[in-house]
């Protein structure tokens, strides 16, 4: 089984699942392996510490710790087993025929399990050993049925996500019994949690069997049992403390095995990779310089040599360079997976956990970038460079209003300003994206505004520090057709008025013709065309820049077939070497394996190619 | 909001009947009863059978669980087999010291689970993962252990804290806080584990959303971030564990009172629950189920308070 296998394989697990064993194992032959008889007592050495002659020690009446250990956990494994057993059947019982059959029945259980789970389980235990004295069983059974209400619910919800699947149904009209199609498609499914829940489950019995052994509640002396022995060493915490680490030691580790393995079953089952996990100081981009070429000082943007790489060295963007100028917009263009949005990701220092930058330079209004910490870089966010992510919606805080999270930017960027002051900007921000009723729009909250509504309101916060670029990364892909115009139309409204710089990620030419001055285009994590975005429609001069145009669908002439572009983006470690587009080009040759630098063209551009095009106008239009 | 309050508590009436009417079932069903129970060896049929008309025993099931309850709705929680003192009284008279317990325990886990948390959370790598084994320890070791250990170290070798016993406030503040603090360290410890892994988890999930990285791209700072969005966000399934730990509370309680021999609650329990005392037991079990009743509802306040969708729902 797939589970077992990935918890061998992890150290950890392995470790765990050994200890278990080797208590179990011990403990159920305690007759044929403990050094003594539980109850032989040997008065000449009470309360000895470890010797070779009692391991663990010795207790009051001299008897052998190591014994009393084995045989006590096979007394407190065995009632841990039976709440185990109970937890197991009922909970599968009950969350299998909820998830099956549904309605009234579903709803029962559900419920029966919000109560169970909302009652204090020792105090019900206590309740029972007063009705059955010193019965752990009934006590550990009682304990397994209270806590079987969240197995439930775990089986119900696999039963249910497996029963809505088309083959399940196919089963069912090939024949198949509900018991065959539960055992064959529900089991696999569930078998993976269940294993999980039931190891942390049977740490925290352990541990109730523990608190009921030292309550004196279980099972009696002399006989021993975990718990007990925790009893009995606490009775001698002034004459010999060390019998505390043999008594807890025992449950502790036992507990502890069983929560690391249910952790470790649950990673292993949930497909979560042993990958370190996300902290705040992972999100920090790490920078670093290297020589290359000086920026251009009159650009207010200056990006040169600009790589992004993995943790593990797999390189996404690839010594990219641009520049844009005052007032003016860049587009972005390229396929998705092209490393676009990793590009300006970059430039923020805003990249997934994990990812690294390194660059000769990047220049924002005369301020080197690459020098800020993370602090100075906050401080370019927002109020130098404005950012527009994808996704509008999933952009802005769900549990704050529009106006908190508006009145929050515009108090960010303006220091000392007054309560009304503020409002009042944050109602002109809201009028100059052109937002109805101001008012009425700061009181919703995200998901009560429409997918161009959220997109207007994190472009108004975006300008609430009056930067001097804006990156809009795919601002309209998210957006219906109608509503992308809209937006697009502000952008440009808001560049012409306010002179800021524009840089738009997109891989649609109709954006890049209708908003932008010049075009990037990018293919596998490099720039392969740079120019004016007259000349990029007139004549590209690279074969992947003519084949985008070419299967646009704006420019397709009705009737007629649209061109598509065969093949896909290689994913980032699998570029080839020379030209990254060679394998999907109709111009390849030999010569295309060896490495291709830029060829700049005075007063044109640059592209990144052997054979460059020579001015076709397959996607020339407007 | 109302409506909120409103079906909670409508919710916590089976809760309070289902408990206290299966403790009656359980005790109906068990061979013996409680006139066996008072009467101990004594097996004269005659003393037997007043006793059992005394103590309502003939009547059937349904009509003594009736009395009971018509009993409880005025404050009559019946008296005691052994003592013969009022229930009421008794469960009254011990519920300041749980209740100090239990509050400065809740206190210390919120405080210190949500930091330890947040400080995984944040720093990750080897600090986060050395909390995280820490984690595990706490949630692993048998509450009544830890206390002993506790004792061991604390009280009996550095001498700094009381063994066992209890201060009234109102008799000196300084040695009920004396007389407290292992027992809510000892109390607290596995809360703070479940807690602190709860707040890293809901932290880290955060973390990732897209409106966290909005927000830094908009150049807020980290603080604020953290401590306005990301707070508010990770809050709502942390609050719901809390109430499931403190909970779980009750049960721990029991065990660190019985230990650090603090007259709450729990020791009456366990008493009660040795000797068969089960007008006792019943009174607690319905002063537990109480207490139950209030957490869940604090912990639908709150989460209708932090999550505007329920609200505009």
């Amino acid at each position: 089984m797939n589970a077992w296998r990935a918890v061998a394989g992890r150290p950890l697990g392995a470790i765990c699942l050994a200890w278990l064993g080797l208590v179990v194992l011990a403990c159920a032959g305690a007759d044929l392996i403990a050094p003594h008889h539980p109850q032989e007592q040997d008065l000449s050495s009470v309360y000895s510490g470890p010797t070779w002659a009692h391991w663990l020690g010795t207790d009051q009446l001299g008897r052998d710790i190591l014994s009393r250990v084995l045989h006590g956990g096979r007394v407190s494994l065995l009632v841990v087993g039976q709440a185990l057993a109970a937890y197991l059947v009922l909970g599968c019982a009950a969350g299998v025929l909820a998830g099956y059959r549904r309605g009234l029945l579903d709803r029962v259980v559900l419920r029966l399990g919000d109560l169970a789970l909302s009652m204090p389980a020792v105090v019900i235990l206590l309740v029972v050993l007063a009705i059955f004295p010193h019965d752990e069983s009934a006590a550990m059974i009682t304990l397994g049925a209270l806590s079987a209400a969240g197995l439930a619910r775990v089986v119900r919800a696999s039963t249910v996500a497996v029963r809505e699947e088309p083959f399940v149904a196919a089963a069912r009209v090939a024949g198949l019994s509900t018991f065959r199609i539960l055992g064959r498609h529900v089991l696999p499914s569930v078998i993976g949690p269940v294993i999980s829940l039931v190891a942390l489950v049977a740490g925290s019995a352990l541990l109730v069997e523990a608190s009921l052994g030292f309550l004196g509640l279980g099972v009696q002396p002399p006989e021993p049992s975990w718990g007990g022995l925790i009893a009995e060493a606490s009775q001698a915490i002034y004459r010999q403390p060390w019998l505390l680490v043999p008594s807890g030691g025992v449950v502790a580790l036992t507990a502890v095995a069983c929560a690391v393995l249910g952790d470790v079953l649950r990673d292993a089952t949930d497909d979560r990779t042993s990958r370190e996990p996300l902290s705040w100081r992972r999100m920090r981009t790490q920078v670093t310089r290297r020589p290359g070429e000086p920026p251009d000082e009159a650009a207010v943007l200056s990006v040169r040599g600009l790589s992004v790489r993995l943790a593990d060295g797999t390189a996404l963007v690839d010594d990219v360079a641009f520049d844009v100028h005052p007032g003016t917009a860049l587009g972005l263009v390229g396929e998705s997976g092209c490393g676009k949005t990793m590009t300006v990701s970059a430039v923020l220092r805003l990249l997934p956990p994990g990812a690294v930058v390194e660059a000769a330079e990047v220049r924002f209004a005369g301020q080197d970038l690459l020098s800020l910490d993370e602090r100075g870089m906050s401080r370019v966010r927002g109020g130098g460079i404005g950012y527009i992510a994808q996704d509008p919606v999933a952009s802005l805080d769900p549990l704050f209003t529009v106006g908190d999270q508006l009145t929050e930017a515009v108090r960010h960027h303006n220091r000392g300003a007054t309560r009304a002051e503020v409002r009042r900007r944050v109602v002109d921000l809201l009028e100059a994206v052109h937002l109805p009723d101001p008012p009425g729009v700061m009181a919703e909250y995200p998901h009560q505004l429409s997918g161009g509504m959220a997109q207007r309101v994190a472009i108004a916060r975006a300008l609430a520090g009056e930067p001097r670029v804006l990156i809009a990364d795919e601002p309209t892909t998210a957006l219906d057709v109608t509503v992308q115009a809209e937006i697009l139309d502000l952008l440009r409204e808001l560049r012409d008025r306010t002179g800021m710089a524009l840089i738009l990620v997109t891989h649609d030419w109709g954006v890049v013709a209708d908003t932008c001055d010049t075009a990037v285009v990018m293919y596998a994590g490099q720039v392969v065309e740079q120019t004016s975005v007259q000349r990029v429609f007139e004549a590209p001069r690279h074969p992947y820049t003519e084949a985008l145009l070419a299967a646009d669908p704006n420019a397709a002439v009705p009737g007629t077939r649209l061109p598509v572009l065969p093949g896909s983006v290689p994913a980032p470690g699998h570029w080839p070497d020379g030209c990254r587009f060679a394998p999907r080009c109709a111009f390849a040759t030999a010569e295309c394996a060896g490495p291709v630098a830029m060829t700049a063209e005075p007063m044109r551009g640059s592209y990144r190619c052997v054979h460059p095009r020579h001015g076709t106008t397959t996607g020339a239009r407007r | 909001m109302l409506r909120l309050v409103g079906g909670r508590l409508l919710w916590s009436v089976p809760l309070l009947v289902v408990l206290s009417a299966l403790t009656f079932l359980l005790a109906w069903l068990t061979p013996g009863d409680a006139a066996r129970v008072v009467l101990g060896t004594d097996t004269d049929p005659a003393a037997y059978a007043r006793v059992r008309s005394q103590l309502g025993l003939d009547r059937s099931l349904p009509e003594q669980y009736g009395t009971w309850l018509a009993g409880a709705v005025r404050g009559d929680l019946g008296r005691s087999l052994f003592t013969g003192e009022s229930v009421a009284a008794v469960v009254d008279s011990r519920l300041a010291v749980s209740l100090s317990l239990l509050l400065l325990s809740a206190l210390v886990i919120a405080v210190v689970g949500v930091a330890v948390g947040l400080v995984g959370a944040l720093r990750g790598g080897v600090v986060g993962r050395a909390l995280d084994g820490l984690s595990v320890v706490a949630m692993s070791v048998p509450t009544p252990w830890l206390g002993l250990v506790l004792v061991v170290v604390f009280a009996v070798n550095l001498a700094w804290f009381p063994v066992t016993g209890y201060v009234p406030a109102a008799q000196s503040p300084g040695g009920w806080a004396l007389s407290l603090a292992l027992p809510v360290v000892c109390l607290a410890a596995g809360g703070i584990a479940v807690i602190a892994k709860q707040v890293r988890g809901a932290v880290v999930e955060v973390l990732g959303r897209a409106y966290v990285r909005a927000l830094r791209a908009n150049g807020l700072p980290a603080r604020r971030i953290i401590c306005r969005h990301v707070a508010k966000n990770a809050a709502l399934p942390v609050v719901t564990v809390f109430g499931v730990v403190l909970i779980g509370l009750l049960g721990g309680s029991i065990v660190v009172e019985q230990l650090f021999a603090l007259p709450g609650l729990g020791q009456l329990t366990v008493t009660a629950a040795a000797q068969h005392d089960l007008p006792v037991l019943q009174g607690v079990v319905l002063c537990f189920t109480v207490l139950v009743v209030v957490v869940n509802l604090l912990v639908d306040l709150v989460t209708g308070w932090l999550s505007p969708r329920a609200v505009t729902r």
